[in-house]
């Protein structure tokens, strides 16, 4: 089996669906970021059979993790302080999702005007719908696991 | 000191139903009495910002100004302004906001008026986003019927012809869905349907619909009928536009089969859809619509000014 160290302080992104780490460290820009990052890929799960797991070393401040609440709301958040958990973070729908998604919709104004920020808002919290917020576009979620 | 807040009108439900009844009540009072608004705007300046060409909306607006007394700049295509040589949106409305007191905007990609709003000192009219929002041919449908039929409540509506891609359509349902005990009827080729997400509104509030291919077997019973233009541009195939752009064409045969009183309505330019042989009939409203159009302009340009009269 396996063995990954403890981080010290940052967070443990379990119970990833299997295959969506890869996915979610782009989302959350990790690449961007000089941080120590572990990228488990199938791990045994009793509850999913198999599952990804993400350690990130970094200041708990320091990263925005809005974004994996669009992905899967199941993904469990651990923080951790001085090598211990100290809370479960609950993942909720954040209201606008700015800089991490394009808007696709060639009709609009974001295609033409580069220096637009891309912004996307919650329009239907039950449903978990985003729409960009110049063209209304929704927000396609398959292509948050491509 | 605190900066005032500037209001815009991106979207036809930015405004309540209250607000609107307060807005028609206005544009009710220009109608009646055009004379008291005559030099109401005087010294103020409306910019029409096209990057489009659209005669009828900017010719509406400007119209609208200049029977308040005002005056009016702007530019009527893109290659005109200085968006030819590459300047974005906000940079143009900032500048505009220096020359004049309120901007009505329209641009070929979804979601340009809003940038500007965001960025914009004075007041910004969405005049038509690409396929997205056209608030003020809403606003002149409300009116239109508000003023003929005396109420925006308790009457049957047809909306026939494209219903899929149609802009106006989408926005006046929405508009419509807001008041009490209306039906809709939903007259279409099986290609040009109305979507899914209007429906799916329209289910969730409980609002009674139905969707029909022939405007014969329902023209009887209706007390609106709104008829729309296949637009050529929707269609990335010439020979589905072919195929559907006449499937529907209002003729005096079809008119008899209709009441008295309905009402035909049409945001225009049409094509063929209605025939020139409907236009003398005292049910055919379409012109009129345009008239009800400068003047609810002209209630929104004195609503967003903040100009009480």
């Amino acid at each position: 089996m396996l063995n990954v160290g403890k981080i010290e302080e940052g967070f443990v992104l379990d119970h990833i669906k299997a295959g969506q780490s890869l996915s979610i460290y782009h989302h959350l820009q990790l690449d961007k970021l000089d941080h120590t990052v572990a990228i488990i890929k199938n791990a045994k799960s009793e509850k999913m059979g198999k599952k990804d797991i993400l350690k990130v070393e970094c200041d708990i401040e320091e990263l925005n993790l809005d974004v994996l609440a669009v992905i899967d709301k199941n993904i469990t958040v651990n923080v951790i302080k001085d090598g211990e958990i100290v809370d479960k973070k609950e993942l909720t729908l954040p209201k606008e999702i700015k800089h991490i998604f394009k808007c696709k919709n060639p009709r609009c104004i974001t295609s033409i005007e580069q220096e637009l920020p891309h912004i996307f808002f919650l329009a239907d919290e039950d449903e978990g719908v985003y729409r960009c917020r110049y063209c209304e576009e929704k927000f396609d979620k398959r292509r948050l696991v491509q | 000191m605190q900066e005032k807040t500037v209001r815009h009108l991106m979207n036809p439900l930015d405004f309540t139903v209250e607000e609107l009844d307060k807005l028609f009540d206005l544009a009710d009072d220009i109608e009646r009495d055009p004379a008291k608004y005559s030099k109401v705007c005087e010294g103020k300046k409306l910019a029409t910002c096209f990057y489009e060409p659209s005669t009828r909306t900017r010719l509406s607006f400007e119209a609208a100004m200049l029977n308040l007394g005002g005056e009016v700049l702007g530019f009527s295509e893109a290659s005109s302004s200085s968006a030819s040589k590459g300047e974005s949106v906000s940079d143009t409305i900032r500048v505009v906001s220096c020359y004049a007191d309120i901007c009505a905007m329209r641009h070929p990609k979804e979601g340009a008026a809003y940038v500007a709003a965001s960025k914009s000192r004075i007041p910004v009219i969405n005049a038509g986003d690409g396929g997205h929002q056209h608030p003020t041919q809403t606003l002149t449908d409300l009116l239109t019927i508000r003023s003929l039929k005396g109420s925006l409540s308790g009457f049957t509506i047809g909306l026939c012809g494209d219903l899929k891609f149609g802009r106006t359509v989408h926005s006046l349902i929405n508009a419509l869905s807001r008041y009490n005990d209306i039906e809709f009827v939903f007259i279409s080729p099986e290609e040009l349907r109305v979507p899914d997400y209007i429906t799916d509104m329209l289910d969730s509030k409980g609002i009674s619909y139905s969707e029909v291919i022939s405007l014969e077997d329902v023209i009887g019973k209706l007390d609106i009928l709104y008829m729309t233009r296949v637009q050529r541009e929707r269609f990335f195939n010439e020979e589905d536009y072919v195929r559907l752009k006449d499937f529907y064409i209002l003729t005096k045969d079809k008119m008899d089969k209709a009441g008295k009183d309905m009402l035909v309505l049409h945001p225009l330019p049409r094509v063929n859809e209605i025939s020139v042989e409907i236009d003398d009939d005292p049910r055919a409203a379409y012109f009129k619509q345009a008239q009800y159009g400068v003047y609810v302009r002209m209630a929104l340009i004195l609503t967003l000014l903040g100009i009480e009269v």
